[in-house]
């Protein structure tokens, strides 16, 4: 087998072309960190442009728009919305620390297709050039929806984008159908499913999902697609086509694909409680049998995105029971946490303080979810910022914080140092209160009926908007703290042990950073993912 | 990491244990992929039925501007080459390469008849003025004899060129594919002990014509 020297991954082979190149499963991790970091840079001054437009309405007593107008404000929109989804959350945890660790976590060499994990990179990458230069085509102006027939008769680039996000759904296919395969045979001796880690289980889940559900959007945005240049007449009412069939198309894709971007940020969460409560993780069945039954039920919701859209009563009474349902192994996950914290010795540091902001934010999200669930009170939301706020407590104040906190938790194992906790927790208490400034006066501006997507707003809405816009600073000093951390982590920080935080899962049996076949070793594994005390 | 060792004369990536382990591993791999494949026909079926129960007498008229002789010898062609694929398998299997190569040859050469005749479909209807959606001619229709009855009809041929186009996609992709490991069968890289990529695109192909088995009758037999 030919075991070299002992040197980690990232000194085995030098230059540059060597990375790109590379058919190491954390090469390729690395290549997705740098890449979604800056789509995540751009998608978030995207944020702030927004949020700068609505500090205050276009009144002739204000300075007036800072975007040129309505148009202007449409595209940014549509931008923030497809890069955050697209190129962000979506391959964010599974593309990043999925491919670095589920191999790791189960005691693997590799995942089970490296040529074809590297080629999704390439994949990914072109997809995201492709979306990127529709915005120096025409720019596009539908929202990451493209719901028809708007999206029809636009002028700007839709097919691009399409074809953009066609090619996106294609790399994350083939992710999820190595991760797949990766799970089923490339398990260590004695690593039974149920001695997984949870975050492995997550990853997991996530990826049938992703197998499952994006060929559907694939075919949708082909058909989306045929229609804007042949007008095969499908989604267009004029030729007989129906455009409510875009949107059930669309959302039996996007609605899973809701949990294609949370599950993985639950897996971190029982990674990061479990780690730092130093206690074992209460419920491990139940929290990876939940993540399944998350996966399972979110086939058969798209139907409560859809409320106001003429579908039948009976279906609309179905979806909203149905989505209620989801509530179920959500709450399963979250009270499992709760007791694992019970009695744990907690240690305070950056990552926990992420997972704990994670709960907190995440129950909001989640409840304000079961309240939009409700078809009566949904006529009322649908549309305000209700649901702007409701999706950004999920999204933002779930997976995003995941990220972050699960990113903190490995970076000594990615990179081979330590961050410095100090601004690390000081990112923390920015983003975290920054977040909450930002988006709780959102569920008041929907509650008093202020509708999303719009780029100017009556008077009465304006102190809570001004709130807002001052919150997104905040959140946006956090960042750049974050940012700060991981420079100085990876200039100076100090070297970093094999297993700082006195973690039980394999990935911390092994040197920091790994060397290029990941255990000296072939693992054997005796016993659960979290035998702490 | 892409180092690999020869167990049994057959090169075995270093994260695999053994040749089953690397064989039965890309096999669901492939397998997984096809799933995508048919969820994808499966968007398209799903509207089909959808405007079909809304439409029936517009996929009964639609259809029949279809030969469905020529779709009759379509899918005996497409049936005869997943036998020959078959065979392009089971040759190497039982260590005839040569005859191995013969089988994935003809396999090709039925793929390529299938598109030649569906060439002359598309042009038929093409020169008839029968495109998609709000394409569609009803003048030149008229011309040839066959005025339009229902006012939606271009969308059944939406439906018409989208499902068959995309089938018909995927059999220059297998063709392709099959050629390819043609070649690599040719040089000699495949023996009894390893011919993973040939079955890998034999299950494609397979899958491909079985497409093509419900896309006959529900395109051209419907009404």
């Amino acid at each position: 087998m030919g075991h070299s020297s002992g040197k980690s991954y990232i000194y085995e082979e030098p230059g540059l072309k060597s990375w790109f190149t590379s058919l190491d499963h954390k090469r390729i991790a690395i290549l997705y960190f740098v890449a979604v970091m800056f789509f995540f840079l751009v998608g978030g001054i995207m944020a702030l442009l927004l949020r700068l437009e609505l500090f205050a309405p276009n009144t002739s007593a204000n300075v007036g728009q800072i975007l040129k107008n309505g148009d202007a404000y449409n595209q940014v929109l549509t931008y923030h919305g497809a890069i955050m989804v697209f190129m962000v959350i979506i391959p964010g945890i599974p593309a990043i620390l999925g491919n670095f660790f589920l191999p790791l976590q189960i005691g693997a060499k590799d995942v089970a297709f490296p040529r074809l994990n590297l080629m999704s990179w390439y994949v990914f990458m072109l997809g995201a050039s492709l979306a990127v230069a529709t915005f120096f085509a025409s720019k596009i102006d539908t929202g990451w929806t493209f719901y028809t027939p708007y999206s029809i008769r636009t002028g700007s680039s839709v097919v691009m984008m399409v074809v953009a996000a066609f090619i996106m759904g294609m790399s994350s296919i083939l992710t999820g159908l190595n991760f797949i395969v990766t799970v089923h045979r490339l398990r260590a001796p004695g690593m039974t499913m149920f001695r997984m880690p949870l975050f492995t289980w997550a990853i997991y889940s996530t990826a049938v999902l992703q197998v499952l559900a994006t060929p559907v959007l694939g075919i949708t945005l082909l058909l989306l697609m045929m229609e804007r240049v042949f007008g095969v007449g499908i989604f267009d009412p004029k030729l007989g086509g129906d455009p409510v069939l875009f949107q059930h198309f669309f959302w039996f894709y996007s609605h899973p694909a809701v949990y294609i971007m949370i599950l993985p940020a639950m897996g971190v969460i029982s990674e990061l409680i479990t780690t730092y409560s130093k206690k074992t993780i209460f419920g491990y069945t139940a929290i990876a049998l939940s993540s399944i039954g998350i996966a399972a039920v979110s086939f058969f919701v798209w139907g409560h995105h859809m409320f106001v859209s003429g579908q039948s009563e009976l279906a609309g009474v179905l979806f909203s029971f149905i989505t209620m349902l989801v509530g179920v192994p959500t709450a399963i996950k979250m009270f499992n946490w709760l007791a694992t914290l019970y009695k744990g010795s907690i240690t305070f540091s950056a990552p926990m303080l992420y997972a704990l902001g994670f709960m907190f934010l995440f129950a909001i999200g989640g409840v304000t979810g079961i309240i939009l669930a409700v078809t009566a009170v949904d006529v009322h939301f649908h549309d305000t910022y209700f649901v702007v706020a409701h999706f950004h407590y999920v999204m933002v104040g779930g997976t995003l914080m995941a990220i972050m906190g699960g990113f903190y938790h490995w970076f000594p194992k990615m990179f081979g140092k330590m961050y410095n906790e100090l601004t690390a927790q000081l990112s923390w208490v920015f983003i975290f209160i920054g977040f909450n400034v930002t988006f709780f006066p959102q569920f008041i501006l929907g509650a008093k009926g202020m509708p999303r997507r719009y780029f100017d707003y009556i008077p009465e809405y304006e102190q809570l908007n001004k709130i807002s816009t001052v919150g997104s600073w905040l959140i946006g000093i956090g960042f750049l703290f974050g940012l700060y951390t991981i420079i100085r982590g990876l200039t100076s920080g100090a070297k970093a042990p094999p297993n700082p935080w006195g973690s039980k899962t394999l990935e911390w049996q092994t040197e920091s950073p790994p060397t290029m076949h990941n255990f000296d070793h072939d693992p054997i594994v005796t016993a659960g993912p979290y035998e702490y005390k | 990491m892409s180092t690999s060792r020869l167990i049994n004369g057959v090169e075995v990536a270093s994260h695999f244990r053994d040749v089953n382990h690397q064989y039965s591993s890309n096999k669901e791999g492939i397998w997984l992929f096809m799933v995508t494949e048919i969820l994808m026909f499966g968007g398209l079926f799903v509207g089909y039925i959808i405007f079909h129960s809304l439409y029936p007498e517009m996929f009964a008229e639609g259809a029949s501007y279809l030969d469905w002789k020529m779709g009759f010898v379509n899918t005996l062609v497409l049936i005869f080459s997943s036998f020959t694929m078959a065979l392009g398998i089971y040759y190497n299997q039982v260590g005839q390469p040569k005859r191995a190569t013969w089988a994935l040859a003809i396999t090709v050469l039925c793929g390529a008849i299938f598109m030649v005749i569906k060439y002359f479909e598309y042009t038929h209807k093409f020169h008839m003025g029968i495109f998609p959606g709000r394409l569609i001619n009803p003048e030149m229709m008229a011309e040839h004899g066959h005025p339009m009855q229902h006012a939606n009809l271009g969308m059944y041929f939406g439906f018409y060129y989208c499902m068959s186009g995309l089938h018909g996609i995927h059999v220059l992709i297998g063709m392709g594919l099959i050629t390819w490991v043609m070649i690599r069968n040719i040089k000699g890289e495949f023996n009894p002990k390893y011919y993973t990529p040939i079955e890998g695109v034999g299950i494609f192909w397979h899958i491909v014509d079985l497409i093509w088995i419900f896309l006959f009758p529900l395109l051209y037999l419907v009404g």
